[in-house]
């Protein structure tokens, strides 16, 4: 006997156009793969055509905590030599790339 | 963290207007009451259908016929958006539908009207739609992130619907006089229960408190309400249609119409299950739900089949 349920959850991404990314656009329910793509399609994707949908079960999306945002995040903040402004040039030299 | 200062930060984030999103840490009454008003909302978008479903196969024309297909698998598409959101806070798809299907819980009062005529398709159009508009414009700035997105995607999508409905009763206006009287009939029928929507004015609860303090709504029922009259009665007025509304004042100087009173019982004799569709309503859901088990669990046991298939 087979449980009613909704099946499972997919996060979808939509591209919408070349040269831009894949955005998060919300979920579908669906029971396989392309359930899912045309469920995406259908819901997110009535309007504006689109060039590439993504669908991913969402228990395989892994994910950072907030509550660890600080510790996890910290290394990008305490190298200032990661930054062009950090080094001096000497004056009437140029090295932007224009 | 204590919870106390958990709380603080919670606060401060609402107030500097970040947005709060799935992952965040959260009062359990904030989560609680999103899932309350988001299902509301999504089971309000899925019983929308049912009335306007009703003139599907009798649209005057071909047109009209096609535009309201796209209309109401908007409305479905809305739902999901919406049950998207509230899946985000821990709420399931089954729990969601069982709470509409056993009547646990509601869902906008204005879909239990019936739709006599063709001109109450124009009226749900102009009227439903424009108010709920109106709210989900003002619910873009609400705190929550996910619930703001599916509003900022269904407020894109709204705005023909809204414009629909006008345009059909603009036409009957410009029709027989048989015609224009339809479109006022609908008028008549439709105005009280469009205001109601926005509900009774908010009283000084906790549930109000927190609702504005944390942001959950961004403005109070009254005050939407009162922006969609002023914008819907030159409307009427400009086809010549009259709001059945005796105490309707114009005040230029406030630009602002001041209205009559609302018959508050009549909106929760509806809500509570009395009016005139709430049972036809509910049935159809519940039917629509157990007609489509098979298709389920069908589609299920070929997702299982073909899995052991690709495995073996």
């Amino acid at each position: 006997m087979i449980n009613d349920t909704q099946w499972n959850l997919w996060e979808v991404f939509v591209q919408l156009k070349t040269g831009k990314p894949h955005e998060h656009v919300g979920s579908v329910h669906a029971s396989d793969k392309e359930m899912a793509l045309q469920n995406a399609r259908d819901v997110y994707a009535r309007r504006d055509k689109p060039v590439s949908i993504w669908v991913v079960p969402s228990d395989n999306i892994v994910a950072t905590i907030p509550q660890d945002n600080e510790a996890f995040f910290d290394p990008a903040d305490d190298k200032v030599y990661r930054h062009p402004l950090f080094y001096k040039i000497p004056k009437g030299v140029s090295v932007d790339i224009h | 963290m204590t919870e106390e200062q958990r709380l603080e930060e919670f606060q401060r984030k609402i107030d500097s207007g970040e947005k709060i999103e799935p992952k965040d840490w959260m009062p359990e009454s904030y989560r609680k009451n999103l899932i309350r008003m988001i299902s509301q909302h999504a089971h309000s978008e899925i019983v929308g259908m049912l009335p306007e479903g009703n003139w599907i196969t009798r649209a005057p024309s071909l047109r009209r016929k096609l535009i309201l297909l796209a209309k109401i698998q908007d409305e479905a598409g809305h739902g999901l958006y919406l049950y998207s959101a509230a899946e985000t806070l821990g709420a399931s798809r089954e729990e969601l539908l069982e709470n509409l299907h056993t009547g646990k819980a509601k869902y906008s009062s204005i879909f239990n009207y019936p739709t006599l005529t063709w001109a109450d398709i124009g009226a749900i159009g102009w009227l439903v739609d424009g108010a709920a508009m109106v709210n989900q414009v003002s619910l873009i700035k609400t705190s929550y992130g996910p619930y703001s997105r599916a509003m900022v995607r269904i407020c894109k999508e709204e705005a023909f619907h809204n414009r629909q409905g006008y345009e059909i009763i603009a036409e009957l206006c410009n029709g027989t006089p048989e015609q224009k009287q339809m479109a006022q009939d609908a008028l008549d029928r439709w105005w009280w229960p469009a205001i109601q929507m926005f509900g009774p004015e908010d009283t000084k609860s906790t549930h109000f408190e927190e609702s504005m303090k944390w942001k959950i709504k961004a403005e109070s029922n009254e005050s939407l309400r009162q922006k969609f009259i002023n914008m819907t009665v030159p409307q009427a007025e400009a086809r010549g249609l009259k709001i059945p509304d005796p105490n309707l004042v114009f005040y230029p100087e406030t630009k602002t119409y001041t209205y009559g009173e609302v018959d508050w019982n009549e909106f929760f004799n509806v809500i509570q299950g009395n009016g005139p569709m709430n049972k036809q309503r509910v049935r159809a859901r519940k039917k629509a739900h157990d007609d489509g088990k098979w298709v389920r669990e069908a589609a299920t046991a070929y997702a299982k089949k073909k899995s052991k298939q690709s495995a073996a």
